[in-house]
């Protein structure tokens, strides 16, 4: 308690730092991965998607998932050190760890959106159509709505082990809530990496209830 | 000379394999890490997922467990725990059967509540005890969730065991650690592969066991 009370603003800095690191990735991640996810599922002719009827759409579904799943492989660690070897940056810049996550998100993502579009009744679909939506605005005012709730659930699941992910930046200096956990086994002082610990924990509880009252602001009509 | 020619000169340097710090002790110690606290993870999450699934007490805690304990920084708890109880493997291996233990015990738990309460009735109205209807009946059904929860966390664990490198330890992750110290990149490049590779092979050998056990029928 001592130890935060002394270093409270320290703290503060590297919660602001870690939240940015933890964000920004998932909020382009989610962006970039939603098309390659709806790309995957090829097109939804009468509502049903082609994937389950063509051998191409089976591939190119196949291929897109596995190869998300393969990026899962690499370990965090590893692709902060390698980022600077593929952008030119300076091993300790924050872009590394930006674009890092990001393609962590990507993979999580790309899986949790195909699902979520799995999860929209094809009969929901025709029904639409039969209304006389076309594609373009079906998508945006039918299907992509109807997914939030699956999507919602799977960022919630990136947001959260980004988070955790963040920290390991400092090993590599990059300054977050990790710091506090490399400063404190440096300087043998449990209560840093304590402090650490907690508000990392905290930061994810809060970050996931938020996005959880997203979900259900997005999807009003559920309790209505 | 560009970065890949540099790391395939890595790879194949005389001794680069078989010396003592070399690329076969580092894959087997990180091996050898991976199994330990995967052991110990299953230890203690398949009891508990089955029993949870089974009688369906305690979902709520289960739930809420897993999603607690992935917020939960593994750096800080190797860093914390190597503090309390010194630089040996203990304090890594309890770190990181922590972070194995929530992927394993949702696939076990969702694995076994996800089979069809009718099912299980029928099991029961055969005259199978509690112990043959889990056996027999709920873990077959539940192979495919279970073994996804297992791969998970084998990916997971491989990937996290790099860490381990930070606090004086082997693994794969000592040639990133290594590496960064004196911004040798082909060696950090050279990690990055082998442990992909690692995972790669370990998560194919998995899919190749869950196909010869589990039953044609839940394929």
């Amino acid at each position: 308690m001592n130890w935060l009370q002394s270093n409270l603003q320290h703290v503060g800095e590297l919660t602001a730092l870690h939240l940015l690191q933890s964000i920004i990735p998932v909020i382009i991640g989610t962006i970039i991965a939603v098309p390659i996810a709806r790309f995957a599922m090829g097109r939804r002719r009468d509502g049903r998607s082609t994937e389950r009827t063509t051998s191409a759409g089976k591939l190119r579904r196949g291929l897109v998932i596995n190869s998300a799943a393969l990026l899962y492989t690499i370990p965090s660690l590893a692709l902060f050190v390698l980022m600077p070897l593929v952008l030119g940056t300076s091993i300790t810049s924050l872009l590394n760890v930006y674009v890092a996550l990001t393609l962590y998100v990507i993979a999580m993502m790309v899986r949790s959106a195909v699902d979520a579009f799995d999860s929209v009744s094809p009969v929901t679909l025709e029904a639409a159509t039969a209304m006389g939506y076309r594609t373009t605005r079906r998508f945006w005012a039918v299907e992509l709505p109807l997914a939030v709730p699956v999507m919602i659930a799977g960022l919630r699941v990136a947001l959260v082990s980004n988070i955790s992910m963040v920290s390991v930046g400092a090993v590599i200096g990059i300054q977050s809530l990790g710091t506090l956990f490399t400063d404190g086994l440096r300087r043998d002082l449990p209560a840093e990496i304590i402090t650490g610990i907690v508000a990392t924990v905290l930061l994810a509880l809060v970050l996931d209830r938020l996005l959880a009252l997203l979900g259900s602001f997005l999807t009003r009509w559920r309790t209505a | 000379m560009n970065i890949f020619d540099k790391t395939w000169a890595w790879f194949t340097a005389d001794g680069a394999w078989t010396d003592s710090g070399g690329i076969f002790q580092r894959l087997l110690e990180h091996l050898g890490y991976s199994g330990l606290i995967l052991f110990f993870a299953a230890l203690i999450a398949i009891p508990i997922g089955l029993w949870v699934g089974h009688t369906g007490k305690g979902e709520n805690i289960v739930v809420g467990v897993t999603g607690a304990l992935r917020a939960l920084p593994t750096l800080g708890l190797l860093t914390l725990f190597a503090l309390w109880m010194g630089l040996g493997l203990t304090a890594p291996v309890i770190a990181l059967v922590i972070l194995a233990i929530s992927p394993l015990l949702a696939g076990v738990y969702s694995g076994i509540a996800a089979v069809d309460p009718i099912t299980v009735d029928a099991a029961r109205a055969q005259g199978m005890t509690e112990w043959q209807i889990l056996t027999r009946v709920e873990l077959p059904l539940a192979a495919p969730l279970i073994f996804g929860g297992l791969r998970n966390a084998t990916l997971q664990v491989i990937a996290t065991v790099t860490i381990m490198a930070y606090i004086n330890l082997g693994g794969l992750g000592r040639y990133l650690i290594d590496g960064l110290a004196v911004r040798d990149y082909p060696r950090m490049v050279a990690a990055v592969v082998l442990v992909a590779v690692l995972a790669l092979v370990v998560d194919a050998l998995l899919a190749l066991i869950q196909r010869a056990l589990t039953s044609p029928g839940t394929r």
